[in-house]
């Protein structure tokens, strides 16, 4: 295992922040770290990096106490929101880091190259955009091809290109056997990028699967959504035995096995409507279900 | 030993660019040049060469200027790295935390030293161009400018200590001003003032006899001023506390120098080693 993490609990005075959380991760793996804010996420990131300790449990990076020398050397980090010093230019802060990961100079001006920065790469950070400094900060995680990335909301402030892009780097990383462990808020990114999704609720792990495997468990209905023809919308509404929600636009919630039933109804009525929609439960509604309580 | 390189190189680069450096050499080489010019006036009737009026004046110069330019280079340097988001990102590397606070103090150190040397050199200079044949710089004098020049870095590291240690504490570099403004008002000034307030009231009494002396090694800038405070012929040129300072020997105060200098490091160390980010 690259990361394992055995019932690790962390309190701050009164509030526990991180309650009997358990998890591991396999060479190559990526796992989605999901939660509201103050979930627990990047508490549980900062002691498998060593940067605070942990009450009870025990966590192994790669085979190493976090903190010691040799887990810091298999781990890299992406900080939320960082922000290099103003006055060194992205080359230089890269290289600074570089050093310190004793890796040399060539994998540093590589690295700019790949996250999209070789041209800006001798201007001052203060001239950076906000996605320019957080493609500086997925740079330096990438350093030295670390066994375990631990990346804090690696996308925020990234836009739709640069997001793409960056899974591309993940795919990258875990592909070269690195376990990849990132939180986000964005959640409809996350499919089909992400081998493992985790869910945090004040600092329990209230799921850990496969995306597949959460949606097929939580049970959640499938949204069938039916444009009707201009003046149409009553009628289709009375034979569907379904509600008009706006407009001409009516909605349906069924379950997996009824969903084929009911497409079979509305394609009856084809001369009424115009066009319908399948909408599966999307990660949003996955999070919202498991955050409210339901437990796998 | 690496990562010390590379840290202190980002650092000094960090210093040029964001003026320290200018600032530091700017202010020393000016007060440096100005006290000395101003000294060229005094020394006919004193009996003394120019130098070493100038090394009296440049000593209570730098009870002023050196803990103030140390403090300006380090009440930033971790809690701005805190404020970034970047302490976090160094302490995950594996680097450690001595190896990190080892770069931040030799790059802040060389810049001080560096600063002073510019402006004790000129102070020299000028005192050589200025009574140039009539032996405007003897070599006693040239001694006491580089005895100056070694303390007054010793004196610069201390306060660097100090103001990583409250760098570490503060967490925030507003914080951490703030408070370093409050450390140098109260080590370089309100001491001194408290002192020689006490010294009044009490009138060769116990407090000069036996708490004075003590007080005179309790602080960095006061053991810094009788280290340097002129022997011999020129003892006439020393005022305020320097003249007061007789009952501690050169010897006593220099260790007390050395103590701060490295006490001071070692509370930050200390200090920076307890952070959990």
């Amino acid at each position: 295992m690259s990361l394992e993490i055995t019932n690790v609990t962390r309190r701050y005075g009164e509030v526990t922040a991180v309650s009997d959380i358990s998890l591991s991760m396999a060479p190559g793996e990526r796992v989605a770290l999901l939660g509201h804010n103050g979930a627990g996420k990047t508490t549980l990131m900062k002691m498998i990096l060593g940067l605070t300790h942990l009450d009870e449990g025990s966590i192994s990076v790669f085979g190493a106490t976090p903190g010691s020398h040799a887990a810091r050397s298999a781990s890299s980090y992406l900080p939320e929101n960082v922000a290099f010093h103003r006055s060194l230019t992205g080359r230089e802060q890269l290289l600074l880091l570089a050093r310190l990961r004793g890796v040399g100079r060539r994998p540093a001006d590589e690295l700019l190259e790949r996250v999209g920065l070789h041209r800006a790469a001798d201007r001052r950070i203060a001239t950076y955009s906000k996605g320019m400094r957080q493609r500086l900060g997925l740079a330096q995680a990438l350093l030295g091809k670390p066994r375990v990335a631990v990346l804090d909301e690696p996308t925020s402030g990234l836009d739709p290109i640069s997001r793409g892009d960056f899974y591309n780097l993940v795919n990258e990383l875990s592909s070269n056997g690195t376990a990849v462990l990132l939180s986000s808020h964005a959640l409809t990114e996350l499919e089909a990028r992400t081998d493992r999704i985790a869910i945090l609720l004040e600092g329990r792990l209230v799921a850990n699967a496969p995306l597949a495997m959460l949606r097929s468990q939580a049970r959640l209905p499938i949204r069938l959504r039916v444009a009707a023809r201009p003046e149409k919308s009553d009628e289709v509404a009375d034979r569907l035995g379904a509600v008009r929600t706006s407009g001409r636009s009516i909605e349906i919630s069924c379950l997996q096995d009824e969903k084929l039933g009911h497409l079979g109804r509305i394609a009856a009525l084809e001369s009424l409507i115009e066009d319908v929609e399948v909408a599966p439960p999307s990660l949003e509604d996955l999070y919202r279900y498991y955050s409210g309580g339901g437990s796998i | 030993m690496r990562a010390v390189f590379a840290i202190a190189g980002a650092e000094l680069k960090i210093a040029l660019r964001n003026f320290w450096v200018a600032l530091a050499v700017g202010l020393t080489a000016l007060f440096a040049a100005v006290l000395t010019f101003a000294g060229s006036g005094p020394t006919g009737t004193l009996g003394v060469d120019l130098l070493t009026v100038a090394v009296a004046s440049l000593t209570t110069l730098t009870v002023y200027l050196a803990p103030l330019i140390a403090l300006l280079l380090a009440f930033d340097a971790i809690a701005g790295e805190a404020d970034r988001g970047t302490l976090a990102l160094m302490l995950s590397y594996p680097v450690s935390r001595f190896a990190i606070l080892a770069g931040k103090l030799s790059a802040h150190l060389s810049v001080l030293a560096f600063a002073l040397a510019i402006g004790f050199s000129l102070a020299g200079i000028m005192a050589w161009g200025i009574d140039g044949k009539a032996g405007g710089v003897s070599e006693t004098s040239l001694y006491a400018l580089l005895r100056l020049w070694w303390t007054a870095v010793l004196l610069g590291a201390a306060f660097l200590g100090l103001g990583y240690a409250i760098s570490s504490l503060a967490r925030q570099p507003g914080v951490a001003a703030g408070l370093a403004i409050g450390l140098w008002l109260v080590f370089v000034v309100l001491y001194d003032l408290g002192m020689l307030g006490a010294l009044v009231v009490d009138n060769g009494g116990f407090f000069t006899r036996q708490v004075f002396p003590w007080m005179l090694v309790g602080n960095p800038a006061d053991a810094f001023r009788v280290v340097n405070m002129p022997t011999g012929e020129a003892v006439a040129l020393a005022s305020g506390v320097g003249g007061a300072s007789k009952a501690v020997s050169h010897v006593v105060a220099l260790a007390a120098l050395v103590t701060w200098s490295f006490g001071a490091l070692g509370l930050s160390w200390a200090a920076f080693r307890r952070i959990e980010s």
